[in-house]
């Protein structure tokens, strides 16, 4: 695999997504046994009634979240570019928190230390359960590379046709 | 305990007090949750005879075992139980979406609301800490606005909401309690007994762990669930969704129209799930942990009522379409919109907008009852002014809003032979005159006139009954549908995934041992199911119902389908329904009055109900 297709993360199409929430049903479960959104790395976000959307860990480049850290609890792999959390440096301050854009860092509700999603080790559960296959385990290169074939298939949709 | 969160919160809305009490595990596997769980409440809650409105009514709100985990439906679903002001039997309402598995989280299998508040008030459930707080400032706002107002106050955007709109506290009798914006506990008028109580919504947000006595083999059978959910089973409710059945009754002859004159709809193709979907629709959601998702949201994209949004099903399609005569879908969503801003059910409001009509047509209702609105069937500008005039109750619409039974008494002049009911409760999209084996799972359903209590319609129009004729021992077939159904309301699994539970009992008896660790064998939830059933018939006949009440329309008992179609000619005479309910009563046995024996309750570890019958067996 080239280099570029490192960086793999979880993914989704709003246009497939129908908010049911079964991602947060079964992060949870496989994080801490027991179902609960609330400790599920994943959230589902609906807005009015026709929006809806899955939202996890990003990878951003140079994490803002690690970078707000102000007692190097936070770590993010060189290679595979997730967050790490050192538990025992982490007071729950949610600077990092705040840091976030995509409010995919979250403070876990009994441990009071913040949690973020880990693709369980290159092999997200929420994307193996997503009923709607709305949730790709997929490079930033490959969402462009399908954006762009995408757009030009609809481009010349009349000449692919024929 | 697993599945269960073992708790049930009393609430007593007259001195503001709130306890928790345990619930106990042998009258969870006995009563399973939903609604058997909350038909045993009602009655353990509640003295015969008393008026719905009346303090001493209790609303009952559960759960199932289900609620709260990834089980697909099963997660998501909640029950309203109460004495319904319709049909003055007892009432029954479940509804899907997120609110039930944010109650299981917060710990509670149940919700027991008794008394009267002085003022407006909303419950509001935090895990353990419930809060009645003041909801002056919400008082005549829909259940949308409250639900937003709701969590922009408590400052949670995940607090869930089940509210009534302006018409619940008018007390408007087919006021429903809608939650997550459409999803609506939509018949027997339990949002008026929401709103009788002051109550004007329940905020919950629960953060507890649900967990299941077997989680891996759980898992396992959820996947199992989830590929048959992508099967034939629910193809229907994922493509086309039930407005499906426009075409499929059209060309049967079953499709009511213009108040069950007809039955055969000549603006079919325009009111159509094909049209619908090519036009209107611009998403489809799922409830919480679905795996099928059928939630068709429509949207009208030009003219008068551009920009209108609903949910789309087939009922309140059928209601304010074809039964109303009307061809135009703009109108039918502009309703069913108007139907959740107000907080009614959008099957008895269309089937009431067509029941006025009727009157009009006739003479028995005229421009200076209606306002100067000119009532015929098939004017949909007529149809949405009437449907905002039943939510306001205003003019005509304050009689309207107390349901067509009691509409047409008020009105006179011959009207009750034009109100299309069963106990009370308006009918649903299927034209039973044709439609036999439906006809007597309509006539006996414990909630009034409805196809969600026996499902028995699909037999017919699937053409595995001979739908012209009822003959001896065709009851059985609906009284094993009852059962089923039962244990799917009370389980809480939506009644949109029934084909994917192949083996039936089975299937469902393992879900319930693999959610709860309570041993339950197919056979013992299938007489679960029996047990139920005849709860409810008991319950009904605390309130003095009884054979007589086991009825079907007037019109239905009297006029033949007049249309050139498969149908013509079909009807139910007195003598056909005293057959069918002869046979329905003995297979079921009970009474020719329709009591269940003493043997019977006994047999169904129902002996402390048997005062009910004293006397009648």
């Amino acid at each position: 695999m080239s280099h570029i297709h490192m960086r793999k993360f979880v993914a989704v199409d709003p246009d497939k997504c129908v908010g049911c929430g079964v991602c947060e049903y079964i992060c949870s479960y496989e994080k801490e046994k027991a179902f609960n959104p609330l400790k599920s790395r994943i959230r589902i976000v609906r807005l009015g009634l026709t929006v809806n959307m899955s939202l996890a860990c990003r990878l951003c480049e140079d994490a803002p979240c690690v970078a707000a850290c102000p007692r190097d609890a936070l770590k993010q792999s060189e290679g595979s570019g997730i967050v790490l959390v050192d538990e025992d440096k982490c007071n729950g301050c949610g600077w990092c928190i705040e840091a976030c854009d995509y409010g995919a860092i979250m403070l876990h509700p009994d441990k009071k230390v913040v949690f973020v999603c880990d693709t369980c080790d290159g092999n997200p559960k929420c994307v193996e359960w997503c009923p709607e296959k709305a949730l790709i385990f997929t490079t930033k290169d490959v969402v462009a590379q399908r954006s762009r074939i995408s757009a030009v298939k609809k481009l010349f949709y009349e000449v692919l046709r024929t | 305990m697993f599945g269960y969160a073992g708790r049930i919160l009393r609430v007593n809305l007259s001195t503001g007090r709130t306890k928790t009490e345990p619930l106990k595990e042998d009258v969870a596997k006995k009563y399973i949750g939903g609604i058997g769980l909350g038909i045993r409440l009602w009655l353990d809650n509640s003295k015969p005879g008393i008026d719905p409105f009346s303090p001493e009514n209790p609303l009952i709100l559960t759960t199932g075992p289900l609620s709260g985990t990834i089980a697909p439906t099963g997660g998501n679903g909640h029950a309203f139980v109460s004495k319904s002001p319709q049909t003055f039997g007892i009432g029954e309402a479940k509804s899907h979406g997120f609110f039930g598995a944010e109650l299981k989280r917060a710990g509670y299998d149940a919700v027991i609301l008794e008394g009267k508040s002085e003022k407006p008030v909303y419950l509001w459930i935090d895990d353990d800490s419930v809060q009645i707080m003041d909801a002056k400032h919400l008082w005549g706002k829909s259940p949308q606005e409250t639900e937003d107002i709701i969590r922009e106050e408590l400052g949670d955007y995940y607090i869930r909401v089940a509210a009534i709109g302006p018409a619940g506290e008018k007390l408007c009798r087919i006021a429903c309690i809608i939650n997550d914006k459409t999803r609506a506990a939509g018949r027997t008028g339990l949002g008026a007994v929401m709103g009788s109580k002051n109550l004007k919504a329940i905020a919950v947000r629960g953060t507890k762990d649900v967990s299941v006595a077997k989680p891996e083999e759980f898992l396992e059978f959820v996947k199992v669930l989830h590929e048959r959910m992508k099967g034939p089973a629910t193809v229907k409710y994922r493509t086309l969704g039930t407005p499906q059945n426009v075409l499929v009754h059209n060309s049967l002859g079953c499709l009511p129209t213009r108040n069950f004159t007809n039955a055969v709809f000549e603006g079919a193709e325009r009111v159509s799930g094909e049209y619908l979907n090519m036009r209107f629709v611009t998403k489809i959601n799922g409830c919480s942990s679905c795996a099928m998702r059928c939630e068709h949201i429509a949207v009208v994209p030009e003219g008068p009522y551009k920009g209108s949004m609903a949910r789309v099903e087939y009922e309140p399609l059928w209601a304010f379409g074809p039964h109303c005569g009307v061809d135009r879908m703009d109108v039918i969503i502009k309703a069913i919109e108007l139907c959740n801003y107000y907080g009614v059910d959008a099957i008895s409001a269309g089937n009431i907008v067509g029941f006025a009509m009727d009157c009009y047509e006739h003479g028995i209702l005229t421009k200076d009852d209606t306002g100067g609105i000119d009532l015929r069937f098939g004017n949909g500008e007529a149809v949405i002014k009437v449907v905002e005039m039943i939510g306001k109750r205003e003019g005509l619409g304050n009689i309207l809003a107390e349901g067509v039974k009691r509409a047409a008494e008020i009105i006179g002049k011959g009207a009750e032979k034009l109100a299309v009911h069963i106990k009370g409760l308006e009918m649903t999209g299927y034209d039973i005159r044709g439609l036999k084996t439906a006809a007597v799972g309509y006539a006996v359903s414990f909630r009034g006139a409805d196809h969600n209590r026996h499902g028995a319609y699909a037999l017919d129009i699937a053409g595995k009954t001979d739908r012209f004729k009822f003959e001896k021992g065709r009851s059985k077939l609906v009284i094993e549908i009852e059962d089923l159904y039962m244990i799917i309301d009370s389980l809480i699994v939506c009644k949109f995934s029934r084909g994917v539970y192949y083996k039936g009992f089975d299937d469902l008896a393992r879900y319930y041992t693999l959610a709860t660790g309570l041993e339950m064998t197919a056979e013992e939830l299938r007489r679960t199911g029996e047990r139920l059933s005849n709860l409810a018939r008991l319950a009904n006949i605390r309130e003095g119902l009884s054979r007589k009440d086991d009825h079907l329309p007037i019109k239905v008992m009297t006029t033949p389908i007049p249309d050139e179609t498969v149908s013509k000619g079909s009807y139910i005479t007195q003598e056909e329904l005293d057959f069918m309910l002869d046979d329905y009563y003995a297979h079921r046995g009970w009474t020719k009055d329709g009591v269940p024996t003493l043997e019977k309750i006994k047999e169904l570890g129902l002996e402390d109900l048997a005062y009910i019958v004293e006397g009648k067996v």
